[in-house]
């Protein structure tokens, strides 16, 4: 269980403050990507998710009223998996849909007009109930950030919670995750890759060094 | 993707799927409880129109709204164009007050054209003369493809008043993009000298292309730009190139019927086709604004790449 990281905002500096969070540029899939050091393998992302699974189900009383939103691209196939793994543990259909926070973000101006992910709230609604954000990676926190104004506009849930497969550190905004598959210190310099079957094949989280320094690495999307 | 859009000719494939794809997502905003988005918070966009219009300006003004965007209609009744100011000078008033995208529509074509190399921001066609009308070509593209699943390979026949009409020429381009087979229906008076330059059939026989016909698209019959006489009565136009629902019955059971309206009900299209269940008339409308929407965020949601 996480608790929050202490990091001072002295630390954002300006090359990197536009980054989004992630480590998974949508244009870095797999192919003619180098390699890099391994960090997580298939079977141990599996018993993140389960741990992470039964965690959700402790803390929300059973899995009563949640609603898993996955954050595209690879927060999605992450949500539907936890949904799986709750159903499976405690038999309950714990509704699994898709949050795109393009329109939200904040640094929309440094680059081009980007293609928009899908945006799939599941039938019940948001309102009322306990709407846990799911993403790959948790960096600056500006995608959490984008995500809960993207929230905002489609209801009110009566909490908001955050899973993440690997948390990276270096946050750039007062925002922690509730649930984390693997915290894993990082220097900026470093991209953090996840790969999941769904989107890339296979599954797998590396650890890679970026030679274009900090300014491009590990950013997301 | 251009800076600016101004004919649907200068679209490639990758940039009108993008377009149609990003306007799938903008279209399900309508169904949530606060339909709108930040994104373009702090734009200006400028309708400019010169020529009448109800759903194309209100469509632009909504599009905008819901983006977040700060909207400034000028219409030329009304404002110092009425004194006799120039294109060139009103673009330059635009500029000056830090328009970030132009939306104009003018009775001359190719002003979009020429405004583009005044203004810094984005010109988005909203109509010019007889040329083209890019955003209805791509909010038909979108309905086509919302109703019937795909666009490749698909038969769509426009019929009318073409040689006055910006919106087939702007469709029978991006049709032709989209890898969809146009096939035009109208009276030879009505059909442009370089019609067969167009990438698209041409027929005279409405009857004989309704059976391989996927969408019927029916235009108006432009009366406020015909100075001269193009077919010898209303009634006879209608009986042989207007949609009533005897026609319609030749269409095979899939197929959807078209128009970009306003109709003239009764002159190419008969009150109960358009009010039929094939008609998308009205989601036309609709998807308008969601089509407009990603336009305006495509032109103007990014900034320069670094």
């Amino acid at each position: 269980m996480a608790g929050p990281i202490q990091r001072p905002v002295s630390e954002i500096s300006s090359d990197v403050a536009a980054a989004g969070d992630g480590a998974t540029g949508d244009g870095a899939t797999g192919a003619g990507a180098p390699g890099g050091k391994t960090v997580l393998g298939a079977d141990e992302i599996r018993r993140a998710l389960s741990r992470i699974g039964h965690e959700i189900l402790e803390r929300t009383d059973g899995g009563k009223e949640v609603v898993l939103l996955g954050i595209p691209t690879r927060g999605v196939p992450l949500a539907r998996r936890l949904a799986a793994r709750v159903a499976q543990t405690e038999g309950i259909d714990v509704p699994a849909g898709s949050l795109d926070i393009t329109l939200y973000r904040d640094d929309l101006r440094l680059r081009p007009a980007r293609a928009l992910g899908p945006t799939e709230v599941p039938a019940s609604g948001i309102d009322g109930k306990i709407v846990i954000l799911v993403d790959d990676v948790l960096y600056s926190g500006r995608t959490v950030r984008a995500a809960l104004d993207a929230l905002g506009d489609l209801g009110r849930p009566r909490a908001v919670q955050l899973a993440v497969l690997v948390d990276r550190g270096h946050r750039e905004l007062p925002i922690r995750a509730d649930y984390v598959g693997k915290n894993l210190p990082t220097s900026k310099r470093e991209a953090v890759k996840v790969l999941l079957t769904e989107t890339d094949g296979m599954d797998s989280v590396m650890l890679q060094v970026t030679p274009g320094g900090p300014a491009g690495a590990g950013e997301g999307q | 993707m251009n800076r600016h859009l101004i004919s649907a000719a200068d679209l490639s494939f990758a940039d009108a799927v993008s377009i149609l794809d990003t306007a799938e997502e903008l279209a399900r905003l309508a169904e949530r409880p606060i339909p709108k988005l930040p994104t373009l918070r702090g734009r200006t966009v400028v309708n400019l129109f010169y020529e009448d219009s109800t759903r194309t300006r209100i469509s632009f003004e909504a599009a905008a709204k819901r983006l977040s965007a700060d909207v400034i209609n000028f219409s030329a009744k009304g404002s110092s164009v009425a004194k006799g100011e120039s294109l060139k000078d009103t673009a330059l008033t635009l500029q000056a007050m830090g328009a970030d995208a132009v939306v104009i529509r003018h009775n001359a074509s190719g002003a979009p054209h020429r405004l583009a190399e005044w203004v810094k921001g984005s010109v988005v066609n909203a109509g010019d003369g007889t040329h083209e009308h890019p955003t209805q070509a791509l909010l038909d593209a979108f309905t086509m493809r919302r109703r019937l699943g795909h666009l490749d390979g698909l038969n769509v026949t426009i019929v009318g008043d073409i040689l006055h009409s910006r919106v087939a020429r702007s469709n029978v381009w991006l049709l032709k993009t989209l890898n969809a087979n146009v096939t035009l229906v109208a009276p030879p008076t009505l059909l442009p000298v370089a019609v067969g330059t167009w990438p698209c059939r041409v027929s005279y026989d409405l009857s004989s292309e309704l059976k391989d016909s996927d969408v019927v698209m029916m235009l108006r019959v432009q009366h406020e730009r015909m100075s001269e006489a193009y077919f010898p009565s209303v009634r006879e136009y209608s009986r042989r190139y207007g949609l009533d629902s005897d026609r319609m019955a030749l269409l095979p059971d899939h197929a959807i019927v078209m128009h970009p309206g306003p109709m003239n009900r009764g002159v190419e299209i008969a009150a109960d086709v358009a009010d039929s269940k094939r008609s998308t008339i009205v989601e036309q409308v609709a998807n308008g604004v969601a089509v407009r929407m990603a336009v305006l965020y495509l032109l103007l949601g990014g900034g320069a790449a670094q």
